[in-house]
């Protein structure tokens, strides 16, 4: 399959490159960029004018659901969902129902992902066996089998004997331990930030320092382990802060944001919504806007979709019982858009935290235009409105705080490895 | 899904679910109605016809008897039909959803449901999903709200002060887990009473509870200095187990009503206390006894109060009655 996509704006992050030419894509690699190779017959034609050609994007947390919770939504939904999204790389967390601490679960979700030839999976392995923090699971096996990192997803591991350990243990091999900071003590029984609308609306409170007690933690076993971490879905200024001095004193730590708390705060709970009931909660306004600059100085490393697919039963109870979570990944690259725009930050380096600095932290070759780069793309019209309905979204989840807004630019072209995957003929 | 559905776009009540948010005409409007309705318990024959042929679902995920009675009391002497559920016992320990539960008694040609539940926001769950027409009471949810407490409590407090522009109220204990507290300071605050304040331990006050218009006291001795109202709040004996509290010993000794402290506040100030009262634990016998307490006066105005409540949710027709 040879394809030319002719005319649009081209942008890659990671060489800084924003500019109106040609790609050519043969045998899945990017063949050339403003002129094809001599004698380039394509077979499709795609043409991009008005538009923006950019590399895939990748987002580190997309839960697909599978196995075990094929009601809320399967691997074919949700990876299609993604491709509609522009995502081309995407991790997976391990809280799956097993969890994926054993290597045959792992090669069978590679293997059912790979069989739709669609939006490539990294599957996080479990740190701990069942999640459950005490047994260190086989991270060697774990990683031959696909495995790109170790997680403990949203479980938190209190035992700080045993997360030592574990970053140790992980570090022998030059593994990446990805942690969500959130003391389990502190967050216990807790469904919103200790603010305002908790105190108003009697909800259940998680304090800041369950995120900042966390990371100091996480950031003193670091010291003392040299274990590279990701630290994922910060919530707040003052967990933010502590990063941002952990990398000045040059530790080896990454951190992500999600697209929910880029833009909302406790305040979106308003009366109840239960698609706001999110972990780590969504914090006061001050904590979002430290957010968003952190995003923009790149003490935050990458914005994530955090997708968490859930059926409606389990968001129409009350808003302490309701599920937590958001589908996101068809929101990804139209929330990154309107925080570029809102916040004046240059393209290049907004699409950089969706395309190649989360690459970077994946460890894969992937979220480049570039002659010889695999040729995942994403191609949009930025310009393009589109209102978030449950009929638009392609996930199987509907529940998402941004329900009914209207948002611009959606992707009208998906290419993985040179295969035209997606395309949207209204676009 | 979010909104707030209790007001319809003119500004009617449809639904009661928390008194933030409501102007203040409309409380004054439900504390009128009930002065109406208050003689209907002097009368021979206890009943007016405002709700007849209406059927009241009392919906009670969690145990209640006194908010239960009073609203079935209520109901009765407008002359409803009032069905009492409580579903702890039947649906939900068979797996059924709560909105299910709410579709079946809707399928059954409810009018109104009194909904209490353990959990916050469930009282605007319902709301948000039942047809037009249905008008849901929030008898109580979680820690949220309990705006028909707080209206019988700004009743009390009208009844014997007269007013609240000149008031210091002061309400005493658990904040942090009182749907009472929260509501009691939104009703306070918009009838204008110039200061609410709310004394407990750091721990059982909720962060950043002064952006709701209340001063904070630590000190009980401090926080009653010549106050006109005293609220009590109950002590649930389940707060010694997460560390909240050392013992009900220590709680009494500092944050009791007792005589001593109670003479820091107005001479003529009143006690009052939502019920049900734990002697000893937040307040004292002598106190709870004493001439300064109205807490079975509370009692008696909650039927006028719920009464007026639900006729003027059933139709606006409760001011016009004589």
């Amino acid at each position: 399959m040879k394809i030319q996509i002719s005319n649009g704006r081209v942008i890659n992050p990671a060489s800084g490159l924003d500019e109106i030419q040609d790609v050519f894509i043969a045998a899945g690699k990017i063949v050339g960029l403003g002129q094809g190779p001599a004698g380039f017959a394509p077979n499709r034609v795609i043409d991009a004018r008005n538009k923006i050609v950019m590399p895939g994007l990748v987002d580190l947390a997309a839960r697909l659901r599978e196995p075990g919770f094929e009601y809320l939504a399967t691997l074919e939904s949700e990876m299609f969902a993604a491709t509609v999204g522009g995502i081309t790389s995407l991790a997976c967390p391990p809280d799956t129902d097993p969890p994926l601490d054993e290597p045959g679960l792992v090669e069978m979700l590679k293997h059912r992902a790979k069989g739709r030839n669609q939006t490539n999976v990294h599957p996080l392995g479990a740190l701990t066996q069942q999640l459950q923090g005490t047994r260190l699971t086989e991270m060697g096996e774990l990683r031959d089998a696909g495995c790109v990192a170790f997680s403990q997803a949203n479980t938190p591991l209190m035992d700080t004997q045993v997360l030592g350990r574990a970053l140790d243990y992980a570090s022998t091999f030059g593994f990446t331990v990805w942690l969500q900071p959130q003391d389990g003590y502190l967050a216990r029984g807790g469904v919103a930030h200790d603010g305002e609308v908790a105190s108003r609306l009697g909800l259940p409170a998680i304090p800041t320092c369950a995120e900042t007690i966390a990371i100091s933690t996480i950031l003193h076993l670091v010291r003392h382990t040299r274990a590279r971490v990701h630290l994922c879905r910060l919530s707040s200024a003052a967990g933010l802060d502590l990063v941002r001095a952990a990398k000045a004193e040059g530790l080896p730590v990454t951190c992500d944001i999600s697209i929910n708390h880029l833009h909302l705060s406790e305040h979106d709970i308003g009366f109840f919504n239960p698609h706001c009931r999110l972990v780590p909660p969504l914090r006061s306004l001050r904590d979002r806007d430290a957010l968003r600059a952190g995003l923009a100085d790149g003490t935050v490393d990458a914005l994530v979709s955090d997708h968490s697919p859930v059926d409606a039963e389990s968001k129409q109870v009350p808003f302490e019982a309701a599920e937590p979570g958001a589908t996101g990944v068809e929101l990804l690259l139209p929330l990154a858009l309107q925080w570029a725009r809102q916040d004046n930050i240059p393209l290049v380096r907004a699409l950089s935290r969706i395309t190649a600095d989360p690459s970077r932290i994946l460890g894969v070759p992937a979220g480049q235009i570039a002659p010889g780069s695999t040729a995942d793309l994403c191609i949009f019209n930025p310009d393009q409105e589109w209102v978030v309905t449950p009929q638009a979204l392609k996930s199987q989840g509907k529940n998402t705080p941004f329900l009914n807004l209207p948002l611009l630019g959606r992707a009208s072209h998906t290419v993985v490895g040179g295969f035209l995957i997606y395309e949207d003929a209204r676009a | 899904m979010n909104g707030n559905p209790q007001l319809s776009p003119e500004g009617r009540l449809q639904h009661l679910l928390t008194i933030e948010g409501l102007p203040p005409s409309i409380l004054f409007h439900i504390l009128d109605t009930a002065a109406n309705f208050e003689h209907v318990a002097q009368q021979e024959i206890k009943k007016v016809p405002h709700l007849q042929g209406k059927s009241v679902f009392n919906l009670f995920f969690e145990a209640s008897t006194r908010t239960r009675t009073t609203f079935e009391i209520a109901a009765k002497r407008l002359s409803a039909d009032v069905i009492n559920l409580n579903v702890n016992a039947s649906s939900q320990s068979k797996g059924e959803t709560l909105l299910d539960t709410v579709d079946n008694l809707s399928a059954m040609q409810a009018d109104m449901f009194v909904v209490r539940h353990a959990e916050s926001g469930a009282a605007h769950l319902i709301a948000n999903h039942v047809a037009p027409g249905i008008h849901v009471i929030n008898a109580g949810d979680g820690r949220h709200a309990h705006p028909t407490q707080a209206l019988l409590d700004m009743y009390t407090i009208r009844h014997f002060k007269h007013r609240f522009e000149n008031l210091r109220v002061a309400i005493v204990g658990d904040v942090l887990h009182s749907r009472v507290a929260r509501s009691q300071i939104h009703a306070l605050t918009t009838l204008r009473v110039p200061e609410v304040r709310v004394i407990g331990p750091k721990t059982l006050i909720p962060r950043d509870v002064e952006q709701l218009g209340v001063r904070v006291y630590h000190d009980m001795v401090q926080g009653l200095k010549d106050v006109d109202v005293v609220i009590m709040l109950r002590l649930q004996n389940e707060r010694m187990n997460g560390a909240l509290l050392p013992t009900r010993d220590e709680y009494f000794k500092y944050y009791g009503l007792t005589p001593a402290k109670l003479a820091r506040a107005k001479p003529d100030a009143i006690v009052m206390h939502p019920g049900p009262m734990n002697r000893g634990v937040e307040i004292a016998s002598e106190v709870a006894d004493g001439v300064q307490s109205v807490i079975l006066k509370q009692v008696t105005f909650g039927i006028a109060v719920r009464m007026a409540v639900m006729s003027i949710l059933a139709g606006e027709r409760g001011g016009n009655f004589s």
